[in-house]
């Protein structure tokens, strides 16, 4: 066996034998080292005639690498087994949720909402607003009720001690909005406008005497009972989905001519009422300062309430006022 | 409205088809059927009983046995917990084996020991009406009412179909059974009529008997009366009884129905008068003079003012109000003969407040505010009456007494097809129209491709061409009219206010906050409790005294559900709500009302709110947001600071007083967050501009000031971010101490400041510079002290 074979076990051995980085960069350097017999090896090659020198220098250079290449294997071994130690000390059950971060919840009416305002947007329509205590004259005279009429009876208005009697309310629906918005803006119009709506309805499993509305208006050249059915059934469809169809049945609202109520088809064939609507009253253009020879109009409602009941199967609509965080967290 | 089939067909006797298409029909001609029932089935096995006996149940005090003979002359045993007939009665008995309309099915059954063979039915029980209280007890007028007779038979049933109808304001003439029917014909292309209803009027003329004067023509636009004579005060017979208790009305006696039965019938109410009660037979029609009192026929004494009408007698007394309700001191009694009976035609405002004012609805009051007809239905009305009341044996004074004020004009009004088509999307001819119209009874000629149409009496409230297009609509058909979208469409979208309420929803919910929406009423004393000024706007008609008051903060509304929450032991609860309050203004009649958002976190360090206010200015860019430390109102008098942006003040943030809490029934300690959110979101929002990332290398250094109490971090960093200006990138409060080697009254604060140039690194000396000026200024301008 040569020197050099010798001087190669002896360094797998020490490599093998070192524990952790400490002993070997030990071992490393007494092999490798500027004290090694190689490194005396290495100074020893420039006694050597020219001739021997390049064989025994690439002999030299050989073991080298090789008594390295020993090193680096036990030390990336070592790693190896450092991290697996580090490892297996740090196994965790990620299945101990302690629950600290979460996510809170919009209330169901603000996500009905937000998406019917995103299927109008979708469609065209702007988002209007207006205040929640109304006079008489957004509330009703500007929607053609004028103080005698039976349909008054039918809003179970909710008063406000304010101005002279019965001069000030709760608005009883989102149409007030339609006159503010036509006060303010000369046609084409294309506006959607929800909001809280009140009346003096006790609460009870079908009823809140606060609840939610939206209101859509649509003034513009040559807008036809035609556009009223079309939009209403692209709304559906947009919202319920595409299998849902829509009708439209006679009724009477003051505020529309010709006037109807909306239902949509249920899976069993049925069909449920959804909402009102109808052509403009010209009374409620002119009213608002709208020539209703020029332009033409429909306007459309229906409750967010009850809808949300419906969509998610709530058996007590109270439950959307309670505001019970077991029941906000579902949604 | 309820109908029957039957009565329909005698206005339009060539109705066919099955009862839920023809039901359908009526909820496209705008008459929504809200329920269909059959009537006359399930009564199968139920005949007419005559008892023999009655005796008490041995052993059960709310029972009685009785015997009834069911034909075939044996007494059969029942068993019946009901106590109002008499040996000798004929009675409704459900034999073993029948099921009544209820789905009840009649077995043998034992009671306490006794032999049930059956039931006595009340009226409920076969389905007649609502009438619950005790067995119903039959005429013996003829021999369908021999016992073991077919109920159905003995009273007169067949098998009808009965619909409830929801009939819109705008419809008074659907308020009748010919009105529907006229509507129902039209559809189905059938012919519609009115019956002759024939009778002999009697020698004595009625313009010896009575006169009427309309005194108000702005009241009363037409007054007619007729009379009945000889009348002996009985049961009318049972078919009418039948119906109107099957249209929901409860017989009275043989005037009183006919009166009713006519309303129901041809939708002209109508009002009868023991003639003798009327001195002279004299009515006169007026306004109300201020406080005349009137006792109506529910035995009430009425106040009334100038607006309401009556009807008078000779003396001026009142003895009625108008349209709404007669007078109790000539109403029909046992012993009245002689009969007057009254049609007329209300001025519908004029009915509508005084219906108001008393809050009297009634059958009658409701058809005459939505206009009853004006035209020769009062004729008709008068005959109907006459023509039933003589079948039950009266006399009818010859003539009519009446006199008219102002009504309705009855001029053609010119409509124009064009419009009409544009309106609905259709392409109608001009006679197509004129055919739709003219089914429904308007008369119409056409000229030159435009209607001229005159509108029929019984439809008061159709006035315009835009009236018109609802009823060509109506007749054509919604369904038929083709869909179409409009062509204008502009893009949508929402403005920057609601995007950006939107945002503050999303941070909040990214923040574990839960939204909620209480109802914006308060109890009286919720806003003192909460601290809060009392003034708040108050309802007028509030469903209770809870919910009373408009609220001007959220503050309580968020406390009951914080209390709600915790007293169903619910954790962790961080709420926010954006909604109105409702504040006094002198601007106007309407309050000052603004959009408000709050936030609620329960048992955290009110610190977590501040940040939470920080993020939401950062991320709207709110202009110079500043806490302004102040003793505010419900606030705890050392946590709570004005919200200040752009130098406005903008809302609270800090602890809520825990005297508040404890009021409310709070546990723990609640942060709160009130901002104006339609104010700050309104007003300027700043701008987010690119600065570029510096890429030299920084500088840390730490600054610990002895601070005491009255001097706050802000104004600290206030120095500190003017000393190092654009060099300074970013400083942090890193520490806060109080305790040993801290004076008492003192904190120690301490910041870490990071310096950093965007074109060079900055040199040892550069930084330490920048360090003693930030020292210098936080020393000159506070009290706080670099501690050494």
């Amino acid at each position: 066996m040569s020197e050099y074979q010798k001087l190669i076990d002896g360094a797998r051995g020490a490599a093998e034998s070192s524990q952790n980085a400490d002993e070997l960069a030990l071992a490393r350097s007494k092999f490798l080292g500027k004290k090694s017999l190689l490194s005396d090896a290495k100074k020893g090659l420039g006694k050597l005639e020219e001739v021997e020198r390049a064989a025994a220098g690439k002999e030299l250079n050989e073991v080298l690498n090789l008594i390295e290449e020993v090193f680096e294997q036990r030390e990336a071994a070592l790693q190896e087994e450092a991290w697996n130690l580090q490892f297996e000390s740090e196994r965790l059950d990620l299945s101990e949720r302690l629950e600290t971060l979460r996510r809170g919840h919009l209330h169901l009416i603000t996500q009905a909402r937000d998406h019917l305002e995103d299927v109008f947007v979708g469609m065209g329509f702007t988002v209007a607003e207006g205040p929640e205590v109304e006079t008489a004259w957004y509330n009703f005279e500007a929607l053609n009720i004028p103080d005698w009429h039976p349909a008054r009876g039918n809003f179970d208005t909710i008063f406000v001690n304010l101005g002279s009697p019965e001069e000030v309310m709760l608005r009883s629906h989102t149409s007030p909005v339609q006159v503010r918005t036509m006060e303010n803006h000369q046609p084409p119009i294309y506006v959607v406008a929800p909001g809280r709506t009140f009346r003096t309805d006790s609460a009870d499993a079908t009823h809140l005497p606060a609840f939610n509305q939206i209101e859509g208006l649509v003034v513009d050249k040559g807008i036809t009972m035609g556009d009223l059915a079309g939009t209403i059934d692209s709304f559906v469809q947009a919202f319920f989905g595409s299998e849902v169809k829509s009708r439209l049945r006679p009724s009477y609202f003051p505020f529309t001519e010709p006037s109807a109520e909306f239902d949509i088809s249920r899976p069993d064939g049925s069909w449920l009422e959804l909402g009102g609507c109808g052509m403009v009253h010209p009374n409620v253009l002119s009213n608002c300062g709208i020539d209703p020879e020029e332009w033409q109009g429909f306007a459309f409602g229906f409750g967010i309430d009850r809808l949300v009941a419906m969509r998610f199967q709530l058996d007590d609509i109270r439950e959307l006022v309670v505001n019970d965080a077991r029941f906000l967290r579902q949604f | 409205m309820k109908v029957l089939l039957s009565w329909l067909k005698e206005f339009a006797p060539e109705i066919e088809g099955d009862p839920i298409s023809l039901g359908e029909r009526l909820s496209h001609l705008g008459l929504a059927v809200e329920e269909m029932s059959v009537l006359g089935e399930g009564l199968d096995g139920v005949v007419v009983g005559r008892i023999l006996d009655l005796r008490p149940h041995p052993d059960a005090e709310r029972i009685q046995l009785v015997d009834v003979d069911l034909g075939d002359g044996n007494a059969t045993q029942i068993c019946c917990g009901a106590f109002n007939m008499q040996v000798g009665d004929h009675v409704p008995v459900a034999t073993i084996g029948s099921v009544l309309p209820d789905g009840l099915e009649i077995s043998q059954r034992k009671l306490r020991g006794q032999l049930s063979n059956g039931m006595c039915c009340s009226p409920a029980e076969l389905g007649l009406g609502d009438d619950h209280d005790g067995i119903m007890i039959l005429p013996e007028d003829s021999d369908a009412t021999s016992p073991g007779a077919p109920i159905t038979e003995a009273l007169g049933m067949q098998r009808d179909i009965l619909w409830d109808l929801e009939v819109n304001a705008n419809r008074p003439d659907a308020m009748s059974v010919s009105g529907v029917a006229r509507d129902l014909a039209a559809s189905l292309g059938i012919p519609f009529g009115y019956p002759e209803y024939e009778f002999v009027e009697g020698s004595t003329r009625l313009s010896d008997l009575s006169s009427v004067e309309i005194i108000d023509p702005t009241l009363c636009g037409r007054f007619a009366v007729r009379a009945a004579l000889g009348v002996s005060i009985g049961e009318s017979p049972r078919w009418m009884q039948n119906r109107l208790i099957s249209l929901g009305m409860r017989p009275i006696n043989n005037v009183v129905d006919v009166s009713n039965y006519v309303m129901l019938e041809l939708g002209q109410p109508n009002h009868t008068y023991d003639l003798a009660k009327v001195p002279e037979g004299h009515l006169a029609i007026r306004r109300a003079s201020e406080g005349e009192a009137i006792t109506t026929l529910d035995g009430e004494e009425r106040s009334l003012i100038t607006e309401d009408g009556v009807i008078a007698n000779i003396r001026g007394e009142a003895i009625g109000i108008a349209g709404v309700m007669g007078g109790l001191s000539t109403e029909i009694s046992t012993s009245t003969t002689d009969v007057l009976v009254e049609v007329a035609w209300w001025d519908p405002p004029s009915i509508s407040r005084t219906v108001k004012r008393l809050n009297l609805m009634s059958e009658a009051s409701m058809r005459f505010r939505r206009g009853a007809d004006y035209g020769d239905n009062i004729e008709r009305a008068l005959g109907r009456i006459g023509n039933l009341l003589t079948d039950g044996g009266a006399q009818i004074a010859s003539g009519i007494e009446q006199d008219t004020g102002d009504l309705p004009s009855r001029e053609s009004i010119k409509v124009r097809a064009s419009k009409i088509n544009g309106l609905l999307g259709v392409d109608l001819s001009a006679k197509d129209m004129k055919s739709h119209l003219e089914s429904i009874g308007f008369e119409v000629s056409v000229k030159k491709g435009d209607l001229s149409v005159t509108i029929p009496t019984w439809r008061w409230d159709t006035i315009t061409e835009t009236d018109i297009s609802e009823e060509v609509a109506r007749m054509y058909g919604y369904e038929n009219i083709r869909r179409s979208v409009p062509k204008g469409t502009a893009p949508g979208a929402l403005t920057q206010y609601q995007k950006n309420r939107r945002r503050v929803r999303e941070i909040l919910v990214g923040a574990a906050c839960d939204e909620t929406m209480p109802m914006p009423f308060l109890a009286p004393g919720d806003l003192r409790s909460a601290g809060l000024a009392e003034e708040a706007i108050s309802l007028t008609n509030p469903l209770v005294h809870e919910e009373s008051l408009l609220r001007t903060s959220l503050l309580p509304g968020q406390l009951k559900v914080i209390a709600f929450n915790q007293s169903h032991r619910v954790e962790d609860l961080r709420f926010f709500e954006i909604g109105h309050v409702f504040l006094a203004s002198s601007d106007g009649v309407l309050p000052d009302e603004r959009e408000h958002l709050s936030v609620a976190l329960v048992d955290v360090h009110v610190s977590e709110m501040v940040d939470l206010l920080y993020v939401l200015g950062n991320e709207l860019a709110l202009p110079n947001l500043q806490l302004a430390s102040d003793e505010l109102p419900g606030m705890h008098p050392g946590r709570a600071a004005e919200i200040l942006v752009a130098g406005q003040s903008c809302g609270v943030i800090g602890e809520v007083d825990p005297r508040v809490l404890m009021s409310y029934g709070v546990n723990g300690r609640v942060s709160w967050l009130e901002l104006n959110l339609g104010k700050v979101l309104s007003g300027p929002l700043g701008k987010k501009s690119y600065r570029s990332v510096s890429k030299y290398p920084s500088s840390d250094v730490d600054l610990a000031f002895d601070v005491p109490e009255s001097v706050s971090s802000a104004s600290i960093l206030g120095c500190l971010r003017k000393a190092g200006s654009d060099l300074l990138q970013q400083v942090k409060l890193f520490d806060a101490y109080s305790g040993d080697a801290i004076e008492e009254g003192h904190r120690s604060l301490a910041y870490r400041l990071r310096f950093q140039a965007d074109d060079r690194t900055l040199t040892d000396d550069e930084v330490a510079a920048l360090r003693l000026k930030c020292i210098q200024l936080v020393e000159k301008k506070t009290e706080a002290r670099l501690r050494l």
